[in-house]
Formats: structure tokens, C-alpha cells, sequence
């Protein structure tokens, strides 16, 4: 680790203002930024913990239905706190990592990092969520912008991000065997009025959406209606845990399952 | 001895709990990194970031001027010094010697693999040493690297080591003297299976990475190395020996708590001889944490074999002959023991438990750009058991036959049995074992169980095997005609202090196999007193005289005998000064329940009194014997230890993504005698935990150009304790081992030797159960590798 200066302020106002120094970076759980320190492949100069932000906890429902969730918000928060009003976003959350990465790591933090094979992007992706942050608000359709990229600017916040609440959903994740991450995880969600699949672990451009599966679904939601497509190995990661290929087949075969869950 | 691990409260055959534990899981004990010295230093090793290349230019001026930074290494302050030794030389077929390459403690010309030590700062503080480190200006010639071993023998490879006249190391042929009669057989066989597969390679990963602390005495002029070994005494002499030249009454090696080994701490490393060089060059203490990422490229890694075996059958299914080649990654340099793992910790068990009247045995020891691949938990008996018992389940497939059948058919059922790979199995039952596992495992429960799997939507096979291997390492008379540049006995020094207590000095070392416990146990039955009364002391050149260490499942066979013989020389005193006391015959005298007593009368003295008497000898027998209670024994086996057992696996498959999981595990396993049968079970738990990553998650990867791509466990798979089972374990079958003094045979590395076939035996038959031809997936078996083989 080089040596930073930290800070934590009490209020997304401070948090940004603290943010516009030269090299300064927000830091949510640190389940992903402190081991990028530890291995000095970073070097801010101050490192902005969000954690104190009350605004930025916590889990609500809005009037219109929708769940928020404040994006400091810890995964064990969200596995205990959302299993009532959205289980399936709950159950996602209680399979991210070990104990100890949920007790630290966050909604927001997860989102602004997005992993190829991170769980909340298919959640929030495959909920049509909408991203908040300080600014502005941007729909889970135009956030995703490919691996580790996001529409967040220098300096911006994941302040909360709001769920719709599907009729019936579910993640399916197949773990990569040394990291536990996703190497293919599904989240399928059935709304009134159409069906939402994403897949994370798979792309080479991190997470999508399958509109294939989702169209079929949309007429059908059962396992069935999509066994015969599947999508286009090309795009896939291929590496040491499995060939392009194979996670082609697993996005079909964890989307039927994802389905086979939630109905 | 009784199964039930309760049977005895005290002594030989007790479960008594593991002492040690307390301090471990409650954090206190006493590890390397725990050892912080006065004005202690700290270096950061600058490694290599590719895998060959010439140094070109090392400019470290600027970056010593950097705030703390004391002095920086390379290469060049260790011209006069010696190479990290390799305490073992095969004897290729030719009859010549292997061929031995340097290894310097600071790369010098050359880098060889990823993580190759080029220079080494030492600062005031860890992270000065590592800014420093990073301001070092490194010139490197990227050169051609060699990662697969048939594509570094092959005409005009790139050479690791340019002074070599290639990059084969030794060419073994065992026993060469068999071949042409193997070929004949072969020619005659009724049936010849073959089989050609891969030992994956594997990084230990003890929880503790190393450590190393170097300390210099200006005043004595002494040098104490604090590290993470298994056998420090024998650091002492690779180090100060071959590296450093000190002598062994001027250097000390302390190896206190280790976190675990399981081969990898067993070698002589850089770290550790730089550490000791830079606390006398700098007359500081110098300590040296290895990372996590560190240690995946600068501990020794395991297997990486690839190997062709072929079983020839007569007509009635006997084998008539076995013939094996295979390929041995060395690494860029020469490990401790690494030439002998591949060969005569390899080849010698090539007859595994069958009667195999020819066997020859080729392999090739070859040197790439990767890290130095040495003993990892069972170093070669796994590769020699994964082998033949895949190729007998290959061959029953192939006939049609029972797997259990064809293996009991071709037992050895008579012992001693001299086997045609050199070696004499002493004692055995290996129809009792596999009977015993049919018990346990329930092996006439299968097909229900399988049904209902299938119910399940889940494919389930069963895989079942047997091993042999040679432990209580090793005869030193028979090790030196192999190549073995030490002798492998094992020391004691039991003291026993006025009062009756008792110290035990081994050269043994615990890393957490548990000696504190099972030690003191077989003293306390020798004497009869209290198990708690006998402490034991090890991992410090300045308490035993000499010690080889711990690994070869050889603490309690050959430690262990060492102490029985230094206490059987402890109670021959003791009767004499308890003759003395009541004034009887030193014949006459017996020793029960920590009373001696003569014979035919009611005359006792207690334990106590006769320990109290040596060290205060005011009515002692002088002119006889001398004062005080304390003897030294050397053991040196006469011959092998040959555990053996027969081994069950059960795994469910998942026919849609390819992912297996250990239904079921069952382990019949023949130690001889059983000293504490909790800390067997948990040898055995832990070892098949092992075998299992190997066989399902473990696998160590290199690019093309050298790079480690598992380097680390974002891409490591370890084992988790939701990968494996509740393990069914027995060791009621007992041949007591006839030629150390407690008929033990060991325990440590069983499970990782006789689980991988198993799970590989189970996955394939699972597969074949749903109608896929399918005869050999190499490992880790992992989801996306099954799931590979289902689709042809
Ligand atoms: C052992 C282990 C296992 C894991 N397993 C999984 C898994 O199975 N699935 C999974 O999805 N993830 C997994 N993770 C990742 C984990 O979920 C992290 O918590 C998450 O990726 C990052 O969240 P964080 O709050 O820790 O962010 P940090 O590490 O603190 O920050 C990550 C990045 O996001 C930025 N950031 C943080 N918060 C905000 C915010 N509110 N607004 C804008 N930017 C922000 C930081 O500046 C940084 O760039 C695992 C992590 C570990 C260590």
C-alpha cells in the first residue's frame, strides 16, 4: 500500500466535496479496493469512506413500489434486510462472497466497480433498476458500459439505487471454482408487463441482457421456451476455469434454472 | 487396536486431545512471523516478471537513496558465495549423473521463472523496501521461455541453463535391468491397456506463507536464522554448509510454531540464506513476509507429471507386466529433494499392491522456466498411485470385469514380499483392507444409492482403489546408494529432570502434525506415568543434536523409535539406581504404573524417588554410574514403512453442468499401530481433503510465455469445507510394521495418495452410467473439464 489520507464524511455533500481533490477516491466496503492497494496497483492520495454517509443506508420501500436501497448498504444487509419485499435480490446478496466480504462489502461499491462476474449487476440490471447518485439518475440500461466500466463520472456517487419489484425472480450463479464470483450467474425477472434476463460472469463485455431468452420468456415463462437458444460463444470470456463454449452453455442451462426457481 | 477412539484414557491408543491446539486456535502461538528482534530490518525481494531473460543492467543507486533503505543486493554480492544445494543425485540409465545446474541465492546473468529473486532491499520498514524495490531500474532481455516439458526436450528448445547441454536433467530407467524381459511380456500379453494422463501440477499453500528472520551476534559471531521449516537442522547444514560456510557451531536455525508444510517448507530456499548473509553484511536483523502472491511464485510447487503407463494381462486378467514413461518438471532449478520424488519415491512403488512380476519405469526429469517444482504431501507415491490404479480401472473397463475383482485377483497376499522395483513390503493385509472398505463404504448400498441420484436428475459413480506407500523415510545405507546426499535416521535426547518430569528433544518437527501430543504418549505407557508429565521440545538446532525433520510420514516411525530407544536407555538406568535404592538386582527390578519394584517381593520405589535420586545422590551407586538421567539415541530404519489401504469414492454429477460433488468418501486404511486414533483420523481427514483438490479444484497454470495464471486464489482453487464430505475412516486393520521398535507405519500422507484415483475412478464411472464413453478426464476435474468429456 502507498500511503493515502482518509477521510469520512458524514453527508453526500461533503463526500463530493472531499472527492473533487486531485487523486481522491471513494471507498465503500473495500472488499475490492483495499486488496487493489495492497497489491500497489492503485495510488490515491486520499481515500473517501462513504460508510459514515447516513443518507447512503439502509432499505425502503417507495411509495410507487419500488425498492431503494442506499448504496453504502452492506450484501449482509441487504440478505437479511430485503428477504420480505424482494426475495430474490436478497437470496443474491447472501451468495456474494464469504461472511466477512458481506459484512463489509456494498450496493454501491459493487455497482461503481462493476466486475464482470460480480451478482449485483445482473440484479440491478435484470430489475431495471435506476442508479442514483449525486447528480442525476441513470437506468440500469444505459449504467452497464462494458468490464469495470460504468456510466459514472470522476467523482460521482452510487448514492441508492431503486428496484422495481418483479412479479417473480430469480439468480442462478455457478461459481467460478477459486474466486466463488459468478462465472456465469443469471438473474431472470418476470414483470407485468415483460421479462428481464441478465447474465454476468459470461461476456466479454460483462454484464447483458439475453433479449433472445427474454422475448421467448415473455410469451412463455418456463424453462422450456428457451431450451433450444442459446447465445453466441464469440462474445464469451474464455480462460482457465472454462472455454467460451462452455459458459454459452451454462447461461442457457443457469437461465433455466433461474426461471424453473422463480415461477 | 480399538476402534473405539475412547477405549483408552491415557497413553498408547489413546484419543488424547491435541495440546498444541490451545495455543493455535486461540492465538498464541509462537510463529516465525510472530519473532520481532532489537533493530530488526525488513527486505523486499525484487522478482521477476517474466519467466527467462538476461539482466542487461541493475541500477540501484537512486533507489538507495530512498529515506530507510539500509543497502540494496544483487546478484553480484553473492559471487562468492555458494548455490542453494540440491540434496539429492540421480544416476541416470547411462550411469552418469544428473545434470545439476547453480542456483544463486540473487539471479545473476539470467532470470530463469516468474519470481526469480533479482535483487533484495532491506530497509528500516517493509514498505521502504518496497518503494525502494520500485524505483530499482531493471534492464531484462526478454528471452524464449520454455513452459511445456516435450517442447523443452525437443531439438533446438531454448535453454534454461545455457552452461547444460540441454534442458533434460536425467533420463532413469528402473530397473533398466528389467526392460527387455517388460518388452517380451508385453509382446505376449493377452491384453495391454494404456493410458496416458497427466499429475497436475499444485501449490501447497500451507495457511502460513514463509518467513524467515536472520539474527547476527556481533560479539559471538554467531548467526541465528528464525524460519518456516520442517527440518531446521537440516537448513543448518544445507546453509551453512553449501551457501555460506558457517560452521554448525557458529549458526543456530530456529523453526518455532509452523503453520503448516506439507512438503513445501521442507527445502532450503534463497530467502532464507539471504536473510542470515544480509544480518552479518549489515549487522542487523534482517526479516524477510512472504506475500500470498509471493508465495504461489517462489515456494516449490508439486507433481506436474505426465506420464504414459501401460498393464499388460494374460488370459486370466493377472498382470504380467507394467512399463510407465513419464515426463518430471524440475522447474528452473534444482529443489532440495526434487530428482528424487520423480524416481525412487516414484518408481520404487510402481508394484503398488499387486503382484506385477515386471515393472520398468522411465522418466524423464526436465528443466523449464517455472518455479522448482519439489515434494508436495506424498511427493511421489501419489504419482505412482494415480497411475496404476487408473490403468487397473481402465483395464476393467476395457475386459468387462469388476474393478474390486480384478484388483483382489491380483493382490499380494504374501509378505514379506520382495516387489521387482527394489523394494521389500514388510507386512500387509491388503484383502482385510479392501474388506474392510466394502463394509464401510457400503458398497452393496450403491445401486440404490445411485437410483435414487438418478431421481435427482444426478449421475453418481463410484470409484474404488488401493495404495501402497513407502514411509518412516528412510534407511540412510540404502538412501546413499540412491543418490541421497544425507543419512534419513532420526534423534532423541530424553532428559528427565529431579523431579520426574520429562523433556523430549526430537529432531522430528510439528507442523502440525500433532508430536506435542502423540509423543509424550508413547513415553507415558514406556513408564507408566502421566502423559502431561513429558513435554516435547523441537524445531531448534540448539535442543536435539541432529534431526532430518519431518515429512515421508516419518516422525513417530523413525522420531518415535529414536525416542523409545533414548527411553529404553532412560529406564536400564533407572532400574540400576532403583536396584540400588532396595538394595536388590538389577535383574530383579521391573517397572509397572511408574513403580519400580523387585521381583517376588512387596519392595517398591516410586518413579519420583529414583529421578529425584539421580540428581541428588546422596545415596547413589557412584563408583557404577554416573548422576543425573538423560540419554541420546539415533534410530536408523533398517527398511521402508509400507502403509496400505483401499479407498472409496462416491461423487454425484451433475449431468448439465458438468460439476461433481463428493457424495460420499471412505478410507480403510493398515497403519500397523495406532498411538492416537483421533490424530490418525484427522491425518487421514486432511490428506483425503487434499487428494480432493487435487483431483476437483487444484491446478497450478502457465501461459505459453511463463506467465503464472493461477497466482493466486482469485484463480487457485483450494479445497473449502463444503467441497468434501463427511469422511468415513477406518484403521482397524492392523499389520504392525515388524522392524521399528512400536510396529508403527504412518499416516501423513495416505489420504492425498489414495483419494485422487478414487474421485477420478468415481467421476468416470458416473459418466459412463449415463452411456458416455468416457475412460479418463485428466485433473482438476473441474465442471468445465467434465463437462468437455460428456460432450465427446
Ligand atoms: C473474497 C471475496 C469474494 C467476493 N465474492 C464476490 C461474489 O461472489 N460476487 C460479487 O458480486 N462480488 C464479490 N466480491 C466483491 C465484493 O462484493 C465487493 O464488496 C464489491 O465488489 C465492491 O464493493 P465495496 O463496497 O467493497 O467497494 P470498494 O472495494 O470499497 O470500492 C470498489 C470501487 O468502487 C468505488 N466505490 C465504492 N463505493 C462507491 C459508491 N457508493 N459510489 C461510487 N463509487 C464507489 C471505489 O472507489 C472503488 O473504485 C468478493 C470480494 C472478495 C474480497
Amino acid at each position: 500500500m502507498y500511503e493515502f489520507e482518509f477521510t469520512r464524511p458524514a453527508s453526500v455533500a461533503e463526500a463530493v466535496a472531499a472527492l473533487n481533490a486531485e487523486e481522491a477516491q471513494a471507498l465503500g466496503g473495500g472488499q475490492t479496493l483495499i486488496p487493489t492497494l495492497k497489491q500497489r496497483l492503485a495510488m490515491p492520495t486520499t481515500l473517501v469512506s462513504l460508510s459514515g454517509v447516513a443518507e447512503m443506508q439502509g432499505i425502503g420501500l417507495q411509495d410507487d413500489g419500488q425498492l431503494v436501497i442506499g448504496g453504502a448498504t452492506t450484501h449482509a444487509e441487504v440478505a437479511s434486510g430485503a428477504v420480505g419485499t424482494y426475495p430474490a435480490l436478497a437470496a443474491l446478496a447472501g451468495q456474494i462472497g464469504d461472511p466477512a466480504v458481506r459484512n463489509r462489502g456494498t450496493l454501491g461499491g459493487s455497482l461503481a466497480n462493476n466486475d464482470p462476474a460480480a451478482c449485483y449487476p445482473a440484479a440491478a440490471l435484470g430489475s431495471g433498476a435506476t442508479i442514483v447518485t449525486n447528480t442525476r439518475e441513470i437506468p440500469a440500461d444505459e449504467y452497464f458500459q462494458g468490464m469495470f466500466t460504468t456510466a459514472l463520472e470522476e467523482g460521482e456517487i452510487v448514492v441508492s439505487v431503486k428496484f422495481p419489484v418483479p412479479e417473480a425472480a430469480n439468480y442462478q450463479k455457478f461459481v467460478q471454482p477459486a474466486s466463488r464470483f459468478a462465472m456465469v450467474g443469471v438473474f431472470a425477472a418476470r414483470f407485468a408487463d415483460g421479462v428481464r434476463v441478465a447474465v454476468t460472469g459470461a461476456s466479454e463485455e460483462g454484464v447483458f441482457r439475453w433479449t433472445d431468452a427474454e422475448a421467448a420468456l415473455a410469451s412463455s415463462f418456463t424453462p422450456d421456451a428457451i431450451s433450444a437458444l442459446s447465445v453466441d460463444p464469440d462474445g464469451m470470456i474464455g480462460d482457465i476455469h472454462g472455454t467460451k463454449a462452455y459458459r454459452a452453455h451454462l447461461v442457457n442451462v443457469m437461465t433455466r434454472r433461474a426461471v424453473a426457481a422463480a415461477v | 487396536m480399538p476402534k473405539d477412539i475412547d477405549a483408552k484414557e491415557s497413553g498408547i491408543g489413546a484419543a488424547s486431545k491435541r495440546r498444541e491446539d490451545i495455543r493455535f486456535l486461540s492465538g498464541t502461538g509462537n510463529y516465525t512471523d510472530d519473532i520481532n528482534l532489537n533493530g530488526q530490518a525488513y527486505v523486499h525481494f525484487l522478482r521477476s516478471d517474466v519467466a527467462h531473460g538476461r539482466i542487461t543492467s541493475i541500477e540501484t543507486a537512486e533507489a538507495a537513496a530512498m529515506p530507510g533503505v539500509l543497502r540494496i543486493f544483487t546478484g553480484a554480492d553473492f559471487e562468492g558465495v555458494g548455490s542453494i544445494p540440491c540434496g539429492w543425485q540421480v544416476t541416470d540409465r547411462f550411469g552418469e549423473v544428473m545434470q545439476e545446474p547453480a542456483h544463486p541465492v540473487l539471479a545473476q546473468g539470467k532470470v530463469r521463472h516468474v519470481g526469480d529473486p533479482i535483487a533484495a532491499v532491506v530497509a528500516e520498514t517493509a514498505e521502504a523496501a518496497r518503494d525502494a524495490a520500485e524505483a530499482i531500474e531493471l534492464d531484462i532481455e526478454e528471452l524464449p521461455a520454455v513452459v511445456d516439458m516435450k517442447a523443452a526436450l525437443a531439438e533446438g528448445a531454448p535453454k534454461v541453463h545455457d552452461d547444460l547441454t540441454s534442458n533434460l536433467c536425467y533420463d532413469w530407467g528402473f530397473v533398466e535391468d528389467n526392460k527387455a524381459a517388460v518388452n517380451a511380456a508385453f509382446e505376449a500379453a493377452a491384453h495391454v491397456t494404456s493410458l496416458e494422463l497427466v499429475n497436475n501440477r499444485l501449490v501447497a499453500n500451507p495457511m502460513e506463507p514463509r518467513v524467515a528472520v536472520g539474527d547476527f551476534n556481533r560479539a559471538t559471531g554467531d548467526s541465528t536464522l528464525y524460519t518456516t521449516s520442517q527440518n531446521p537442522h537440516v537448513i543448518r547444514l544445507l546453509m551453512g554448509a553449501f551457501v555460506l560456510g558457517i560452521p554448525e557451531h557458529k549458526l543456530r536455525v530456529v523453526a518455532p510454531d509452523v503453520g503448516g508444510g506439507f512438503g513445501s517448507k521442507i527445502f532450503h530456499y534463497a530467502e532464507e540464506a539471504f536473510c542470515t548473509f544480509a544480518a552479518k553484511a549489515l549487522n542487523r536483523a534482517v526479516k524477510w513476509t512472504s506475500s500470498r502472491s509471493e508465495a504461489f511464485m517462489s515456494d516449490a510447487h508439486g507433481r506436474d507429471h505426465v506420464t504414459k503407463i501401460e498393464l499388460a494381462l494374460d488370459a486370466d486378467n493377472n498382470f504380467t507386466a507394467l512399463r510407465t514413461d513419464t515426463l518430471a518438471n524440475m522447474g528452473a532449478y534444482l529443489s532440495t529433494f526434487a530428482p528424487s520424488v520423480p524416481t525412487w519415491l516414484h518408481g520404487t512403488l510402481m508394484a503398488g499392491n499387486y503382484k506385477t512380476p515386471l515393472i520398468y519405469v522411465n522418466v524423464k526429469a526436465v528443466f523449464t522456466n517455472t518455479v522448482p517444482v519439489d515434494a508436495y504431501r506424498g511427493a511421489g507415491r501419489p504419482e505412482a498411485t494415480f497411475q496404476l490404479e487408473r490403468v487397473i480401472d481402465k483395464a476393467a473397463l476395457e475386459l468387462g470385469v469388476d474393478p474390486i475383482a480384478l484388483r483382489r485377483q491380483n493382490f499380494i497376499t504374501e509378505f514379506p514380499y520382495a516387489t521387482p522395483v527394489a523394494v521389500e513390503y514388510d507386512t500387509g493385509d491388503y484383502v482385510a483392507t479392501m474388506d474392510k472398505l466394502e463394509e464401510i463404504a457400503d458398497i452393496a448400498g450403491f445401486a440404490a444409492r445411485r437410483a435414487e441420484s438418478e431421481r435427482a436428475g444426478k449421475l453418481r459413480g463410484l470409484g474404488v482403489n488401493c495404495y501402497i506407500e513407502a514411509c518412516g523415510i528412510a534407511p540412510s545405507n540404502l538412501v546413499g546408494q540412491l543418490g541421497a546426499r544425507a543419512g534419513l535416521y532420526e534423534s532423541a535426547t530424553v532428559r528427565v529432570n529431579a523431579t520426574g518430569g520429562i523433556v523430549v528433544m526430537t529432531g522430528s518437527h510439528s507442523h502440525g502434525q500433532g508430536h506435542e501430543t502423540s509423543f509424550p504418549q508413547v513415553i507415558a505407557s514406556m513408564i507408566g506415568i502421566d502423559e502431561n508429565m513429558v513435554e516435547i521440545e523441537h524445531g531448534d538446532t540448539n535442543n536435539a543434536p541432529m534431526g532430518m525433520g519431518t515429512y515421508g510420514s516419518r516422525s513417530l516411525a523413525v522420531g518415535g523409535s529414536a525416542m523409545v530407544r533414548a527411553t529404553e536407555k532412560i529406564i536400564a538406568k533407572a532400574k540400576k539406581i532403583a536396584a540400588h535404592l532396595m538394595e536388590a538386582a538389577d535383574a530383579d527390578i521391573e517397572l509397572k504404573d511408574g513403580q519400580f519394584s523387585v521381583a517376588g517381593t512387596d519392595k517398591s520405589v516410586a518413579w519420583g524417588d529414583v529421578t529425584l535420586a539421580a540428581y541428588v545422590p546422596h545415596n547413589y551407586p557412584l563408583e557404577e554410574i554416573e548422576p543425573g538421567l538423560e540419554e541420546t539415541a539415533f534410530y536408523d530404519p533398517s527398511n521402508f514403512t509400507y502403509p496400505s489401504g483401499a479407498y472409496a469414492c462416491e461423487v454425484e454429477v451433475d449431468p448439465e453442468t458438468g460439476k461433481v460433488s463428493i457424495a460420499r468418501f471412505a478410507a480403510a486404511d493398515d497403519f500397523g499401530n495406532i498411538v492416537n486414533p483421533m490424530i490418525v483420523d484427522g491425518q487421514v481427514h486432511g490428506g483425503i481433503g487434499q487428494g480432493i483438490g487435487q483431483a476437483l479444484l487444484e491446478g497450478c497454470v502457465y501461459d505459453e510465455n511463463g506467465q503464472l495464471l493461477s497466482a493466486s486464489f482469485m484463480d487457485y482453487a483450494m479445497p473449502r469445507a463444503d467441497d468434501v464430505p463427511f469422511y468415513e475412516v477406518d484403521h482397524s486393520c492392523q499389520t504392525p510394521c515388524t522392524h521399528n521398535p512400536l510396529g508403527v507405519k504412518g499416516c501423513g500422507e495416505a489420504g492425498a495418495i489414495g483419494s485422487p484415483p478414487a474421485v477420478v475412478n468415481a467421476v468416470v464411472n458416473a459418466l459412463r452410467s449415463a452411456g458416455k464413453d468416457v475412460t479418463h478426464i485428466d485433473m482438476p476435474l473441474s465442471p468445465a473439464r467434465v463437462w468437455a468429456a460428456m460432450q465427446g
